[in-house]
């Protein structure tokens, strides 16, 4: 039963001849996806932030230029012309699916799936929402840029690839924060009478979710007034690419703007931070990702992903204590979790997410999708849609949000179009024991044996018991 | 070759196939009326709407200085509020939501909150839906503890409530059953399919009794009137997403043997930068709940009149405008209660003023009203739901919360 867990609970569900290979050495099978191996490769293949931002921006230029040039010429609106063009659309959708038709093709192919779920743990726990506009085109980013090449480092070096990633400083706001005396804040309340005035000040929508989503967690001992100060500490955190006095920087990058920064020593969770500039926000960042709080919080959230909706206390203990003796180091944070023993319970006890369900659904099929609109729409229809928890605090991790009647429904419909695509030569029956090894219960077998079509058994194996679970 | 043929019929799914009703048995009552009880909507907003701007008050004096351009004029200007009682107003996007002020069918609550008082959303939806004092605690929703405290209606057995909605939301989680249902054309399952699926979950009761209900919905969505008319679900749809849901909740709660509680949910509240006043994005949005509200009430129809509905959110935003025109995240707030079975036309405040030492921490509308007063007042007078059980299983340690009186129709 110890290379199904491996593959199916750790993993990303079984493809033919994963189990066999999980087989020898279940643990060590996991932590050869870690240890020594090579980072997890940025997917070169997608355009970078830079090149997306920029697009995004020249086609906004593009659609003023159009609209001044029809009103120079008093032109009537023309539905098939400059009016039917839109940036978001035309520049930034383009790239949101190709990010998230590459993002299923490396779940259903990779070889190292132990490690792929934890990019996709990550990317959960550090959650943007492609449903804010500014976001779209860019949230994939966010997994591959800041994520991906920090899943097996360290935590101090993944929070602050995400903090400092531009989906996330757009996604929670950040970037106009202005603290009340920086340099832009006085030069503002300087301007002659006869000019209007614009009063600056911040936002603290980024502060307060890394204190309680990204490190400490809600219960992490901060208060109203460290969230404030925070908010100071970060300003300036920002994208280039503006424009007038908000010029500088690369495009689509993180760009420190030094004028809209509040200067000063700050006092934060009842230490006083006398670095300047950015990396006053980076020492806080430091101090936080090693915090005993955001240890326990992380330990939690793990135990829950991979072990049991409700974690179980001594399992999350063993994970929090390796995260703080080693500060964080996260192969050796994952490597306590592997070594829990609750984690290996023979009992499935994790409800697949429509996630969970449709990756382990492309690999049981050895199906890999071609076009966006495959994977696109099957998260619509899951109510999962790709890189839109619609809060940044993700999707939640627990059956009772996914367990719906309505939900089981849709999952059914998913099944059977899918069945439908790739039923061509695939037995049922064997296939539930490639792909469940032991888990395969003799009744389902029985079952996809008697089934009335291929498409019909292989709906059965997807949505049996034991596929739905992990 | 594999040893099965390819044929398969696809149909809508429908009840009656003898293979199915022999294997997801139903109660032979479940179609039976209802009969002239009381329905109840509670539309959750999360995000934590504004309730300056959306209930704004305007004759407080501290209020367009601190709400700066997010602030809604008085009535009488163009683009002021909608007026209400002297005080108050509401966003002229509310318009339907005026109309039902005007016919003494909509009670306006304002510095309200539910018992949570720090910052988090996620905390803050918790209480509003656990029906606790504290985020953690409870794994069923108040509403739900409701369902099992409800007197026995004409014979109504299973489900008495729906979310609209893939899953349900905490409120609405517990032991009494439920049901989810959200607005996108009905899935197009093989009949003989799902029979067999009823067969391979025999031995596992959780998928079992998930299976058993979804095809209990579909009848009902079947009998009630084709949900396909609802307009389709939207990628990052707002405002018609929530009309369609609203309708769907209608359209389950006519017909034979509804649901008599409904849950919608609606986001997109948390407008940290660049939310707008009299126009702009929380506009947008206020003027897609109160579509979402018409179509409910139309919807409805007949059973309006003995509906109430409860608009609410975790909790209200900064009295001062931030650093990026938008609000952060706050305590005291607005609610609504709308239906022809509310005895409305009134605005419940105690106003606490908006003067520096009124505001809660230095800066938000410090709350006069617990919600769960309003929670217990429509439990109570709508529901008939007893008093010790409201006091004990459905909102425990709320002693300090008597409900309000008078809310409803008598």
């Amino acid at each position: 039963m110890q290379a199904e867990i491996a593959v199916l609970r750790f993993g990303l569900g079984a493809r033919p001849g994963d189990l066999a290979a999980a087989q020898a050495e279940p643990r060590a099978w996991l932590m050869a996806q870690l240890k020594g191996a090579a980072p997890l490769a940025v997917n070169t293949a997608l355009a970078p932030s830079e090149q997306i931002f920029t697009e995004l921006l020249a086609a906004r230029e593009r659609l003023q230029d159009e609209k001044r040039e029809a009103a120079a010429q008093r032109a009537a609106p023309d539905a098939t012309g400059a009016a039917a063009f839109n940036p978001v659309r035309d520049a930034y959708l383009p790239h949101y699916r190709a990010q998230v038709l590459a993002r299923a093709q490396s779940a259903a192919l990779t070889t190292r799936p132990f490690a792929e779920r934890l990019v996709h743990f990550w990317t959960n726990h550090f959650a943007v929402s492609a449903d804010k506009g500014a976001v779209i085109g860019i949230a994939g980013t966010l997994e591959n840029e800041a994520i991906r090449p920090h899943v097996d480092g360290r935590f101090i070096d993944l929070l602050a690839a995400v903090e400092q990633h531009p989906a996330m400083i757009a996604f929670l706001d950040n970037q106009n924060s202005v603290g009340k005396d920086s340099e832009l804040a006085r030069l503002a309340a300087r301007r002659g009478p006869d000019k209007p005035k614009r009063e600056f000040g911040i936002n603290e929508n980024l502060a307060r979710e890394i204190l309680e989503l990204h490190t400490l967690g809600v219960n992490g001992g901060y208060t109203q007034a460290d969230v404030t100060t925070f908010a100071q500490i970060i300003t300036g955190w920002s994208i280039g690419g503006g424009k007038g006095r908000l010029a500088g920087g690369t495009p689509g990058q993180f760009y420190f703007r030094d004028n809209l920064h509040e200067p000063g020593p700050k006092n934060f969770l009842g230490k006083t931070y006398y670095q300047s500039g950015r990396r006053q926000g980076e020492a806080v960042l430091a101090d936080l990702a090693v915090h005993p709080a955001t240890a326990r919080f992380i330990a939690t959230k793990l135990v829950r992903h991979f072990v049991a909706d409700d974690p179980p206390p001594a399992a999350v203990e063993r994970v929090a204590r390796v995260f703080i003796k080693t500060g964080g180091d996260l192969p050796r944070v994952y490597g306590a979790l592997i070594e829990a023993p609750e984690a290996w319970d023979a009992d499935m006890r994790k409800f697949k997410t429509p996630e969970d369900f449709v990756f382990s659904t492309l690999r049981a099929l050895s199906a890999t999708p071609q076009k966006p609109e495959e994977v696109v729409r099957a998260f619509e229809l899951l109510g999962q849609r790709q890189y839109t928890p619609g809060s940044p605090a993700g999707w939640p991790d627990t059956a009772k949000s996914w367990d719906g009647s309505d939900a089981l429904l849709r999952r059914v419909l998913w099944a059977s179009r899918v069945a439908g695509r790739y039923e061509q030569g695939q037995d049922p029956a064997d296939l539930a024991l490639s792909c469940l090894g032991a888990y395969a219960r003799p009744e389902t077998v029985t079952a996809l044996r008697r089934a009335s079509s291929a498409s019909q058994g292989l709906t059965l194996l997807l949505m049996s018991p034991e596929f739905q679970r992990r | 070759m594999h040893p099965y043929s390819r044929r398969t019929t696809r149909r809508r799914l429908l009840l009656g196939g003898a293979a199915l009703a022999a294997s997801v048995a139903l109660p032979d009552v479940l179609f039976a009326h209802t009969g002239g009880s009381a329905r109840l909507v509670v539309v959750v907003l999360r995000g934590a709407l504004d309730g300056l701007a959306a209930v704004p008050p305007y004759a407080d004096p501290a209020y367009a200085g601190l709400h700066r351009e997010l602030a809604i004029f008085a009535p009488g200007v163009a683009d002021g509020a909608l007026a209400l009682d002297g005080s108050f107003g509401l966003h002229p996007s509310l318009g339907f939501l005026h109309q039902r002020y005007l016919a003494g069918e909509l009670v306006v609550f304002h510095a309200v909150a539910s018992p949570y008082r720090d910052r988090s959303h996620f905390d803050g939806q918790n209480v509003l839906e656990n029906g606790l004092a504290k985020p953690l605690g409870s794994a069923d929703g108040w509403l739900n503890r409701a369902l099992a405290a409800l007197p026995r209606g004409a014979g109504q057995p299973g489900e008495r409530a729906v979310a609209i909605s893939q899953n349900v939301p905490l409120i609405l989680r517990g032991d009494a059953p439920v049901i989810s249902k959200s607005p996108q054309t009905a899935p197009d399952v093989d009949e003989e399919l799902l029979s067999r699926l009823a067969d391979l979950y025999s031995r596992d009761d959780w998928f079992s009794a998930r299976l058993t209900e979804a095809v209990q919905t579909e009848k009902l969505a079947d009998d009630g009137g084709s949900p396909a008319d609802a307009p389709a679900m939207r990628p990052g749809g707002g405002a018609d997403r929530v009309s369609g849901a609203a309708r769907m909740a209608a359209t389950l709660m006519r017909s034979l043997g509804g649901p008599e509680v409904a849950v919608i949910e609606a986001s997109g509240w948390d407008t940290h930068a660049n939310q707008g006043g009299a126009k702009g994005a929380l506009a947008q949005r206020l003027n897609g709940l109160d579509n979402a509200l018409r179509a409910l009430a139309d919807e409805l129809g007949p059973l309006w009149p003995q509906t109430a509905v409860l608009v609410v959110t975790e909790f209200g935003r900064t009295a001062a405008m931030n650093g990026t025109r938008g609000t952060d995240h706050g305590t005291g707030g607005c609610a609504f209660l709308a239906g022809g079975a509310v005895r409305g036309g009134r605005v419940i405040a105690d106003w606490p003023g908006l003067s520096r030492a009124a505001l809660l921490d230095n800066r938000d509308l410090r709350p006069t009203l617990d919600l769960r007063s309003v929670f217990k007042a429509v439990l109570d007078e709508h529901l008939r739901v007893d008093a010790r059980s409201l006091a004990t299983r459905i909102f425990p340690d709320s002693s300090g919360a008597r409900p309000l009186q008078g809310l409803i129709r008598a």
